[in-house]
């Protein structure tokens, strides 16, 4: 599903050059879910924007679906992610002008779905995690854990193939990390691929491969 | 979408309401300014009172006699007569007035001077032009036949002259240049910046002191010509510039020999500018030079200005960006976003601007500084003003929108 070849990543400044990943070979297959571990700064956010393509790698290759996209435009990058990844962020993103509902339909603006459909298919979202009740709030009126589950909603309204989560859990306590873990392995179960990034072995332990970095090298 | 985007720069508006005020006052009143300026020059170019049917006529107010020899030029209205027989005489147009620009002379009442604009008209004059009579009547060709001393005057001489304007004053009798003139009707005036129809007094041309009798091609006539319509206009055009033509060259003038003669039929504005445009390059560009700094500095620098409350604005909005790219936005949707935004921003400063243009019109009109002033917001100024605003919304979000649209996404989400 997502295939990373040689990939290297290089911060340069005027003054200073900085290596986030080296050499780093993946192969994410469809159906998996897959959990990211090491210390703070070793890169593994930088990884997941990359397999996510919000973010260019300086060397190496990224195949999404056996398709190489360093040769895509902002155009279709676009579209690739529109359809088949959803992410999920530790702080939320949520846009707070706008409602959890509003929220949850902005992948929906950039495919030609109506204004009516979207809102059915964000409500349906909103439902799945538990939050049909809470549609016309801000997310200012939101607890952190509804919060995420709005990020979750807002994740897979377009059913993307392909869930990234960067520490979905680090903002949460214990049981509203755990309520979110367990909507994600529900989603993996009905057959989507997750790539999670976590700081916390027992959520990493519920996922089916475990990938350790450290200091932006692969070591496990 | 477009709700969408309108929901979030509604919301975003009342995130700060000082900013937003700042934002709002600035556009506001550059385009109250420019709305005032619109209306103003459709109040000076535009199709009205009286001049209701100035769409469908032609304007014919000075004659260009060269000497292509000495290079010399002798510029001027013409004589009563060459109109006469020039342009009364055109086939093709509906109707054809001569008629005076006006000219000052004084009325006395007991030791008090009133300074009065004058003006000559023939009896068509007041066929083409629309005015609106609050007593009596125009003269008609028997008045000038018969050589009456007639006049019409407007309602503010009117009340300046007569000691009890209330009452009509048809039938009465004013001084002007110790000639006595019989008043024969009274007209709502029109403004000062109509020159072909604005005077305090009309005269018959044949009144004293209106020299329509002087010979040559020179004098103080002007001529309307009415076109039956529209597109009646290069007709008349063509058969006036051939009678023109036919006007056998050289010619003397007051002694002085010319070997060209140049005499226009122009629609108003065109009549109006036609000194400029025709004044050669060097006039043209110093002409449009002006224009365009006038443009830039009403347009152009608050839209710089706003450019850079705008690019500190959507600052504030990086994650926003962040996470719609994200989720699948492109940059040209994400362009075409904030340039609906900021549309949308300028078309609220566009409404209170309108407020404030109706405001500062009604002032303007009330306020004595153009006599007769009747500068409004009609479907022209409406249509030029909303222009304006998109203008003014495009000029000041397509920058913003570019930048903030180019920021990485991972850099976007960091913030």
């Amino acid at each position: 599903m997502i295939t990373l070849t040689n990939i290297e990543k290089v911060y340069r400044t005027s003054s200073i050059e900085t290596l986030a990943l080296n050499n780093i070979n993946l192969n994410i297959r469809k159906g998996e879910f897959v959990s990211i571990m090491g210390p703070s700064g070793c890169g593994k956010s930088t990884l997941l924007n990359i397999m996510g393509l919000l973010d260019e790698p300086s060397q190496g290759t990224v195949e999404l679906d056996g398709q190489r996209v360093a040769s895509y435009r902002d155009k279709e990058l676009a579209h690739l992610r529109n359809q088949k990844i959803g992410f999920i962020f530790q702080s939320f993103h949520l846009i707070n002008d706008l409602s959890v509902v509003d929220n949850v339909e902005i992948p929906l603006l950039y495919r030609s779905t109506n204004g009516k459909p979207r809102q059915t298919y964000a409500k349906e979202a909103l439902e799945k995690v538990g939050l049909s009740n809470r549609i016309k709030h801000f997310p200012k009126q939101l607890s952190g854990g509804q919060k995420q589950r709005v990020a979750i909603a807002r994740a897979i309204v377009g059913n993307p193939e392909i869930i990234l989560a960067d520490e979905p859990t680090g903002n949460l306590d214990s049981a509203m990390g755990n309520e979110i873990m367990n909507i994600l392995q529900g989603l993996n179960s009905e057959g989507a691929t997750i790539v999670m990034v976590t700081h916390d072995e027992s959520m990493a332990k519920r996922t089916h491969r475990l990938i350790r970095l450290f200091d932006g090298t692969q070591v496990q | 979408m477009l709700l969408n985007y309108i929901k979030i720069a509604w919301k975003v508006l009342l995130r700060h309401p000082f900013y937003t005020f700042i934002t709002l006052f600035g556009i506001s009143l550059t385009l109250t300014v420019l709305m005032v300026l619109t209306s103003f020059l459709d109040h000076l170019f535009g199709t009205h009172y009286p001049e209701t049917r100035r769409d469908r006529s032609l304007y014919i107010m000075q004659m260009i006699q060269r000497d292509t020899a000495q290079s010399g030029r002798s510029t001027g209205p013409m004589s009563f007569r060459f109109l006469t027989d020039f342009v009364k005489t055109l086939k093709t147009p509906e109707r054809v007035t001569i008629c005076t620009m006006y000219n000052t002379s004084n009325a006395y009442v007991g030791s008090q001077k009133i300074k009065l604009n004058t003006k000559y008209t023939d009896a068509d004059f007041w066929r083409i032009m629309e005015f609106e009579f609050l007593e009596g009547k125009p003269y008609n060709e028997q008045n000038i036949t018969n050589g009456e001393n007639v006049v019409v005057i407007n309602d503010d001489l009117k009340k300046q002259y007569f000691d009890h304007p209330d009452e009509p004053v048809v039938g009465k009798t004013i001084d002007i240049e110790n000639i006595n003139y019989r008043v024969i009707g009274v007209i709502k005036g029109s403004p000062v910046t109509r020159p072909f129809t604005y005077a305090d007094v009309y005269f018959p041309y044949t009144a004293p002191k209106s020299n329509y009798q002087q010979s040559g091609m020179r004098g103080r006539f002007v001529s309307i010509i009415l076109a039956k319509q529209k597109s009646d206009i290069p007709a008349i055009q063509e058969e006036f510039q051939s009678r023109i033509g036919r006007i056998p060259l050289p010619g003397i003038q007051d002694g002085w020999k010319y070997n060209a003669l140049e005499v226009k039929a122009e629609p108003y504005a065109q009549n109006f500018l036609g000194t400029i445009l025709d004044g050669g390059p060097g006039l043209r560009t110093i002409f449009f030079g002006i224009i365009f700094f006038i443009l830039f500095m009403l347009l152009g620098l608050p839209a710089l200005n706003l450019v850079n409350v705008n690019v500190s604005r959507i600052m504030e909005r990086a994650s926003e960006i962040g996470i719609r790219k994200a989720f699948g936005a492109p940059i040209r949707t994400l362009v075409w976003q904030f340039i609906v935004e900021n549309i949308f921003i300028t078309f609220i400063g566009g409404a209170i601007a309108l407020i404030l243009t109706l405001i500062m019109i009604q002032l303007i009109n009330h306020s004595g500084w153009i006599a007769y002033a009747d500068l409004t917001i009609n479907f022209n100024v409406f249509a030029v003003s909303m222009l304006v605003c998109l203008i003014f919304g495009l000029l000041s979000g397509v920058a913003p929108a570019f930048r903030m649209s180019k920021l990485s996404i991972a850099e976007a989400l960091k913030s």
